[in-house]
């Protein structure tokens, strides 16, 4: 069978359960467009061999039962994978390999599915462009020139790019819904809670949340099946009755009230994003959703308190690197100066400036100022959803302010790169769900994705309504392989 | 205040000066497993042998906070009638060192687990009672050995996590000896609760003891300087006697105390600065946010209430009132639990009183000279109880009962065997006592005739002399009574 590479998840999972592919052959395409793709700079470890022997172990006794059966898949690299490198992008754990396997990666092979590799990401997730990485940027398969969003730059582009039929990514700040919609894919982030983070290289402990990536809706419904379990090894999993969201997808959203919040029409924000915001209300309106105006009054101040909390639970999650128990080490004189040099030479100019803004925030003397008042930003920020969520039952907003930007175009200017941010944040610091559904393209022929935020726990809703836009938006993606040699 | 004569002062000139001490007491929590990880937590294992993914702070290990140790150390709080906080909050108190893998403890800040309470001293001028402040869980550091390679310092790992409840006391205490009486009677409330060991030789039990001084009289506190980790009341003594009596040489020298952290060289025997507060370390305390608020409900402590076994006061109260033992004697037995528990397993079959002097006095002066701990007895308290029963009935007099609690020390023997066995058992057949009289009277026929004609001193060597040919096993009060017929 030809173009297994473009067949999207449900399609190869639906192939291999009647026999119509192995998983051996799956994985064998999987693998030969990931080698002939190197130019993306999508994977910082590549574990091909063991992909084609799972395969073919699969294949001498397949069990067609499961989920994910014998499909092959690489995952971001922040995800801790057993006995196979771990580096969240970073040269401090360079040489650094697990011999423990996140929950969230093990839910996945437990439904049959291989890993195959490790995808490139910002260093600790710290990114809008993956241009943060250690091991390089990441292209966007749609031009050479663009960055794959961040901070799961490497997921998106290889989700885009078909070197993987489905992925995984973290979502701390937008690090999902910004890649996807920088890629023309899908993406969700759940809701905080819903998937465990144990074995999830940290960012910020309280925002920090796995999920599907995936090139529709449905694809993204499965995998969000899978990986979302009750995990006693995460004390802020939370242990509510999951749906089994694939069988309950359904495209009927007649009747189902969605808010359109007027703060995010943001100064400066482009008329491209504007019309797409137009077309989804009517997309929306189409399936029969009800359209309401709502207001979320302290949107505005999203971005700063995510910019305090964010680095400051990072200031101490990232102390653990420092040179003594494993990862990098630089020599030192004595204790302190092998910590210095370790962290100077280990983590990178954008991890650094963030520790710093976090020790800072949290520094006596700062921390009512900086760190309990975003606190209190982030109380009033979920109050504004709560309110809202009384009157509708969604909220449709752009996913990004623009479309994806230049590699090396955002570099020098740290605030421009966080205001990519500005639509994706407040999902995080109100812990609720999001997807990220392509949903245009602007002049340039660039997609354009469009978020959809759901109530707490409610991801089949949100899922519901993508599903169904999905259909009237009819998006496809322009990529033609010029990468593939 | 109190205008006791036991009271502290430290004289210089014409000043008086009393000593403020507040302590901040760690002690290790008694679990199978770590704080917020399973890992084991026994004292003396190999280097890194009980060391978790959590306790080494790999990337993406998460705490999950151990419910057994939450017990704990609510059991704890309400053991010194403190105020149980139902929601509670874990913070991170960050800072780098070696064998600190996660580059911050776990610890509560602003939220501690258990609030106010407070601690029962008796003082020889009477009771005393010292504020506690709060007590809140935290995990413990793992361990650097700096000596055992010239260039680099190991570390040990085994500590790191396991679960220390910090109890500050308010600064009610006023003299190094109510520092030991504090100590001690945390010690024994938290081991009558089975909250912690109270082993200070193996770590369990550590202090930082917060010293100043002021002018008697005074209501201000003077500026205090804290004194890190003193791992002996012994030396918690010897700490706050150099130290405070450093503080009084300085002001005496028209000086100002610096606020400081110190270390007690126990070689020394004197504090140095360790730190000043200007050097102080900014912890950036924040709320852990891998760990949610910690809430319990009223019926959790309820449950709990319920676990609490009688404490040393409450123990106290009842020998006093029910077995009549004066406070002296209660104090001793409640002292600790093993002990109450030896004394009440030999009142079961025994006379209190009796049992009240054995133990007090030559089981303690036994165990003492052997250096043995109560537990260690080598006389149960079954067999002490059959002893004090054979002095009770008459079967031997107290002082061939010292013989036999001599032999039962050497080895726990039945004292009714002993007594068979040596033939120990008392003289109480009258006609037998009888013969035994006549014939000492008859072999001291002249000492008799000076008996009758008033030298009634004589009496005492006449009962001399049948214990002497008796071996010591005649039952005096017969030999008294029939002595008395006969001459």
């Amino acid at each position: 069978m030809s173009d297994i590479t473009k067949q999207s998840l449900s399609e190869l999972v639906e192939n291999i359960k009647c026999k119509k592919l192995s998983s051996s052959e799956v994985t064998k395409a999987f693998v030969e467009r990931s080698e002939k793709s190197k130019e993306l700079n999508a994977y910082i470890t590549e574990d091909y061999a063991n992909a084609l022997n799972k395969a073919k172990k699969f294949d001498e006794k397949p069990n067609l039962d499961l989920k994910l059966p014998g499909i092959p898949m690489a995952v971001k690299d922040l995800f801790c994978t057993r006995d196979l490198r771990t580096t969240a992008g970073s040269k401090i754990l360079n040489n650094f390999v697990p011999t423990y396997e996140s929950t969230v990666t093990q839910n996945i092979w437990n439904e049959g599915a291989i890993l195959m590799g490790k995808l490139n990401c910002d260093e600790f997730a710290m990114g809008s462009s993956n241009e943060t990485s250690f091991f390089g940027n990441v292209q966007n398969p749609i031009d050479k020139n663009l960055v794959p969003g961040g901070s799961s730059g490497g997921s998106s582009s290889a989700v885009a790019a078909q070197l993987t039929p489905i992925t995984i990514g973290t979502d701390t700040g937008g690090s999902i819904r910004q890649p996807a919609s920088f890629t023309g894919t899908v993406g969700l982030k759940p809701t905080y809670g819903s998937c465990s983070r144990y074995g999830i290289v940290a960012f910020a402990s309280s925002l920090d949340q796995a999920g599907p990536m995936a090139q529709n809706v449905k694809d993204c419904t499965l995998l969000q099946e899978v990986i979302s379990t009750y995990d006693e090894k995460d004390s802020t999993s939370i242990d509510f009755k999951r749906n089994e969201y694939s069988k309950e997808l359904t495209k009927d959203i007649k009747g189902k009230k969605i808010g359109i919040p007027k703060e995010y029409r943001v100064d400066g924000m482009p008329k491209e994003i504007e019309d797409l915001w137009k077309k989804g209300i009517e997309y929306a309106k189409d399936c029969g959703a009800e359209i309401i105006d709502i207001s979320l009054p302290h949107t505005n101040y999203a971005l700063p308190a995510y910019y305090i909390v964010a680095p400051a639970e990072a200031s101490s999650n990232l102390a653990r690197y420092d040179g003594v128990k494993y990862g990098f080490r630089a020599e030192g004189e004595n204790l302190i100066d092998m910590y210095e040099k370790t962290r100077s030479e280990g983590f990178g100019a954008e991890v650094q400036r963030r520790i710093m803004i976090g020790t800072y925030v949290l520094s006596s003397g700062y921390y009512d100022a900086y760190y309990l008042k975003a606190q209190k930003v982030r109380k009033l920020i979920k109050n504004d959803f709560d309110e809202a969520y009384k009157k509708v039952d969604a909220i449709l907003t752009p996913s990004t302010p623009s479309s994806a930007f230049k590699i090396g175009e955002k570099t020098n200017d740290p605030v421009s790169m966080y205001l990519n941010d500005i639509f994706t944040v407040p999902v995080n610091l109100a812990g609720l769900p999001g997807i990220s559904i392509p949903a245009g393209h602007d002049a340039k022929g660039y997609p354009l994705g469009l978020q959809i935020i759901g109530k707490a726990f409610d991801e089949q809703n949100i899922l519901n309504i993508a599903y169904a836009m999905e259909e009237k938006i009819n998006f496809k993606n322009n990529i033609t392989d010029w990468w593939v040699k | 205040m109190s205008k006791n004569k036991s009271e502290y002062l430290i004289n210089r000139h014409d000043n008086q000066y009393e000593v403020v001490i507040g302590l901040e007491v760690h002690a290790q929590v008694t679990s199978e497993s770590k704080l917020f990880s399973t890992s084991a937590t026994k004292f003396g294992a190999e280097p890194n042998t009980q060391v978790s993914l959590v306790d080494a702070a790999f990337p993406g290990m998460l705490p999950v906070i151990n419910e057994y140790c939450v017990k704990q150390a609510i059991k704890t709080g309400i053991g010194l009638k403190a105020k149980i906080n139902k929601r509670s909050v874990f913070d991170r108190k960050n800072y780098f060192y070696a064998d600190l893998p996660q580059g911050y403890q776990i610890s509560q800040f602003k939220d501690p687990i258990v609030g106010e309470g407070k601690v029962i001293l008796d003082m020889p001028d009477g009771q005393k009672e010292v504020g506690i402040e709060r007590l809140h869980l935290e995990q413990d550091a793992g361990k650097s050995i700096h000596d055992l390679d010239p260039k680099n310092t190991f570390v040990d790992l085994n500590r790191s996590g396991v679960a220390l409840m910090e109890i500050v006391s308010k600064p009610d205490l006023r003299s190094p000896d109510e520092v030991n009486a504090y100590i001690k009677k945390l010690r024994s409330i938290m081991r009558y609760l089975g909250t912690c060991d109270g082993n200070m030789q193996e770590g369990s039990l550590r202090a930082d003891v917060n010293v100043s001084v002021r002018k008697k009289g005074s209501k201000d506190f003077g500026t205090r300087c804290e004194i890190k980790n003193v791992n002996s009341i012994k030396f918690m003594q010897m700490a706050i006697e150099y130290e405070a009596n450093r503080q009084v040489d300085l002001i005496e020298d028209g000086q100002t105390i610096d606020q400081e952290t110190r270390l007690f060289d126990t070689k020394k025997n004197e504090t140095r600065s360790m730190r000043s507060k200007e050097d102080a370390h900014d912890y950036r305390y924040f709320p852990d946010p891998d760990l949610l608020p910690l809430e319990v409900s009223d019926d959790f402590i309820e449950n709990l209430k319920s676990e609490i076994p009688e404490l040393p006061d409450e123990k106290k109260k009842r020998f006093i009132e029910k077995f009549k033992l004066s406070p002296y004697e209660a104090n001793i037995l409640v002292s600790d639990i093993e002990t109450s528990n030896y004394f009440e397993n030999v009142i079961k079959k025994s006379d209190v009183k009796l049992a009240t002097n054995w133990i007090i006095g030559e089981l303690f002066a036994a165990l003492n000279e052997k250096n043995l701990e109560i537990t260690e007895s080598p006389i149960s308290a079954g067999n002490l109880s059959k002893l004090i029963n054979l002095i009770k009935d008459g079967t031997i007099s107290g002082k061939i009962a010292k013989t036999v609690f001599e032999q039962m020390m050497e080895g726990d023997k039945d004292p009714k065997k002993i007594v068979e066995e040596k033939g120990l058992k008392q003289e109480s057949d009258p006609k037998a006592l009888e013969a035994l009289i006549v014939k000492v009277i008859d072999d001291n026929r002249d000492k008799a005739t000076e008996y009758k004609s008033g030298k009634v001193k004589l009496f005492g060597f006449f009962v001399g002399q049948v214990m002497k040919v008796s071996g010591g096993k005649a039952n005096p009060q017969l030999v008294n009574e029939i002595l008395k017929k006969k001459l």
